[in-house]
């Protein structure tokens, strides 16, 4: 094998790859020929790094210097540069908000400063499609160390010992539901990794399916040792092509060296796997209708119990685990349970995958250990809120976690803390907002949603959550009561108590949370027909200061040409006006004037 | 291909290992630095360069970074190398060849001893980046 002095590693996530990554790896291919380096310099497309907002990335290794917003018109310089002279580019680093200098080195940028890699921990650094790579980082050392030297039980109880919680949601313990699933009686059993990821706004399940495919196989092929079974599915949403892609690519090399069918490492063990691919519905996520639509049947979920571990597929005892469930267990079963029982806090052990989305700087995939606060991760890790606003709230957990206001950003992310919040831990959706989003629209948002997604099946979540959108949609519109605040409140409180499956069970939270920790938006949109963050349009009114617009603006009359509903009077050099009558509360011209002449109000 | 039994598993990653090792990160015990300034290409710095890596993968030497660098300032003196030990200060070596390449990194590199006869000077240029 052919020794290389660099090595380029270039992110292959889909969000790089929507910016050109495979076009800028063609681009070093040939600059590479082009000076002659193609023995010395390699190129590999690994999983998502993480760091989604400075895409498409580029890490040159040893070294480990980070690039960043490269172009495919930046790569001959640099090849020349970097990887001919030895001379790091400066003007494609990264350089922190308000600094100057930019930081060379990946691991001295504090977005990956406080991270811990388990589920991660081959993220840019194998080619998710290079079977060899991640043999290389010891993939396939677990499933070796069991087959040849534990019995199942001894799986079992090294994954109670390690602490292991479910990732998906609930938080189950994951040593545990093995064990229900073995003592099951059946012939049959079965093992499914939930890679549906229907939450809006995450992306981190699809990012470990992207980066690093074997690492689910083992611990699936593990899971399946430990409760005797013979058959997995990985389901996965269609909406994640490259995911498919990369898990069947993974299945057949697996195969291929005999890591999966039968007889694995000869160790007489027999274990197949599937793709199956979700037509993108929420309720799928939800592990009996998951079973369902594997089935062949409608997904709609069923009561529990019987749970999946007595009876799931085709009535057979079958273990679900979320993707960056089953990706911890490899690295729980080589090194330890002691190893990963240190990380983390008392009851939540490990570490947690989060996808950082909306109003924040540094975007993307950040792991992290339990017991982190959710201000470190927002502030430390993800940089802050973007354009330096002011932090409002924090969804957790997607349409069925919470908001959480800043008196929360001390809480530590465990599974019993963010409970206690009104929230919950979720599958690791993390999404942002600031001062210019309106509590009241995120939680009509989020139901919306759930409403959409709802199956149908039952009456409280299909009636209870459209009744509670429309008294959301109400409020917004400045038509709401204070009576309305005590029907939402019931209505939740029945929907939660009464729905059949996890969706109905928890669409209510987002608004319960709103009620509980932003009241005074919802009062200030009934009481005052106002929205505070200005953002439900049909309560604002615009207006202009007339000497504004003249002293700073020499009436440009820009507003005038853009209003679509000829509300806007004056002419070029004098003062504009809006006819209040005639306004639609586009809100057009508070965006287009540059001289901050237009109010809202 | 076969299917893999245990041994030939291990023997695969054993295989495998370097090609994701400098990926890693981990701790170099050198540091090799080629000058490959317009100067130095034109006196022959890709030989030396192709020296050095055959060197690296003789030994497997899987602990010694091998990087570029600009042109040094001593065009007359090029091909030129730099050898950086850990903890110790940089050798600069002037008027390469393949041949004396291959000694610098069996000697120096792999031995830690400084190939007097070919040494500019030590300690005249630090190569960090
Ligand atoms: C509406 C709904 C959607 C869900 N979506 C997902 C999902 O996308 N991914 C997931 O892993 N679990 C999801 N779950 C949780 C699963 O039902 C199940 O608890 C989980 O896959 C178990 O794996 P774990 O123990 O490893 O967390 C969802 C649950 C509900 C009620």
């Amino acid at each position: 094998m052919a020794s290389y002095r660099l090595n380029i590693m270039i992110c292959a996530g889909t969000g790089c790859v929507s910016n050109r990554a495979f076009q800028i790896r063609e681009a070093f291919d040939k600059e590479i020929r082009k000076n002659s380096l193609e023995k010395e310099v390699l190129t590999v497309m690994t999983g998502c790094n993480g760091f989604c907002a400075a895409g498409p990335i580029v890490i040159v290794q040893p070294e480990g210097i980070f690039y960043q917003k490269l172009t495919v018109k930046d790569i001959p310089f640099l090849v020349e540069e970097h990887f001919l002279k030895g001379r790091p580019v400066k003007k494609f680093m990264y350089t922190p908000p308000k600094e100057t200098e930019p930081i060379p080195k990946m691991n001295d940028i504090s977005f990956f400063q406080k991270q811990v890699l388990i589920a991660l921990r081959n993220k840019g650094i194998i080619d998710p499609e290079a079977i060899d790579d991640y043999i290389a980082r010891d993939g396939y050392a677990a499933l070796s160390k069991i087959l040849s030297k534990m019995k199942p039980q001894d799986v079992i109880a090294e994954i109670k010992k390690s602490g292991l919680r479910g990732r998906g949601g609930g938080g189950f313990p994951t040593g545990l539901k093995w064990e229900l699933a073995r003592k099951a009686e059946g012939e049959q059993k079965y093992v499914i990794c939930n890679a549906d990821e229907g939450d809006p706004g995450a992306f981190m399940d699809r990012s470990i399916v992207e980066a690093d495919p074997h690492t689910i196989l083992e611990g699936m092929t593990i899971g399946a040792y430990a409760i005797g079974a013979s058959k997995g599915f990985v389901y996965v949403r269609s909406e994640y092509p490259l995911a498919v892609e990369r898990m069947h690519n993974a299945i057949a090399q697996s195969k291929e060296y005999g890591l999966l069918g039968d007889n694995i490492l000869e160790s007489g063990f027999n274990f197949d796997v599937d793709v199956i691919q979700g037509a993108g519905v929420f309720v799928c996520g939800e592990e009996t209708s998951m079973i369902a639509s594997i089935e062949g049947k409608i997904g709609e979920p069923k009561p529990r119990p019987p749970y999946p571990v007595e009876k799931g597929l085709w009535g057979s005892p079958t273990n679900i685990n979320n993707v960056e469930t089953w990706a911890n267990v490899p690295a729980i079963i080589l090194r330890g349970s002691d190893w990963f029982s240190k990380i983390g806090t008392k009851t939540s052990k490990g570490t947690k995958v989060f996808s950082v989305a909306g109003k924040i700087k540094d975007a993307g995939l950040v792991e992290v250990p339990m017991g982190l606060t959710l201000g470190e991760i927002i502030y430390d890790v993800a940089g802050g809120i973007h354009s330096d606003k002011k932090f409002k709230a924090v969804l957790i957990g997607g349409p069925s976690g919470g908001c959480l206001p800043a008196d929360c950003l001390g809480l530590p992310v465990d599974y019993e803390s963010l409970t206690k919040a009104g929230a919950m831990m979720g599958s690791g959706g993390l999404v942002v907002a600031d001062e210019d989003n309106c509590m009241v629209e995120m939680a009509r948002y989020f139901l919306n949603f759930t409403k959409d997604e709802s199956c149908g099946k039952c009456t409280p979540c299909r009636e209870g959550n459209a009744a509670m959108l429309d008294i959301l949609t109400r409020i917004t519109q400045g038509e709401g009561t204070m009576e309305d605040l005590d029907l939402l409140e019931d209505l939740a409180h029945a929907i939660k108590d009464t729905a059949l499956c996890g969706l109905g069970n928890t669409a209510p939270n987002p608004v319960l949370t709103t009620l509980r920790y932003f009241r005074d938006e919802y009062i200030a949109h009934i009481k005052d027909k106002k929205c505070p963050a200005h953002e439900c349009r049909q309560l604002n009114t615009y207006t202009i200061d007339e000497e504004r617009c003249v002293s700073e603006g020499h009436g440009c009359d820009v507003c005038r040409r853009n209003c679509a509903y000829d509300a806007i009077m004056g002419e070029k050099g004098k003062a504009h006006r809006i006819n209040q009558d005639k306004c639609a509360k586009c809100g057009v011209c508070y965006e287009v004037c540059k001289f901050a002449a237009v109010k809202v109000d | 291909m076969p299917k893999l039994t245990l041994k030939d598993l291990q023997k695969k990653r054993e295989e495998v290992k370097k090609s994701v090792i400098l990926r890693e990160g981990g701790d170099y015990k050198a540091k090799v630095t080629v000058h490959m300034g317009t100067c130095g290409i034109a006196a022959g710095a890709r030989k030396i360069m192709d020296s050095l890596l055959a060197e690296v993968e003789k030994f497997d030497a899987r602990d010694v970074l091998v990087t570029t660098s600009g042109c040094a300032g001593l065009c007359s003196r090029e091909p030129m190398a730099t050898v950086e030990l850990v903890g110790k200060a940089p050798v600069k070596y002037v008027d390469l060849d393949a041949e004396k390449m291959k000694k610098i990194f069996e000697e120096h590199v792999q031995g830690g001893n400084i190939v007097t006869e070919y040494a500019l000077a030590y300690g005249s240029e630090k190569t960090s980046y």
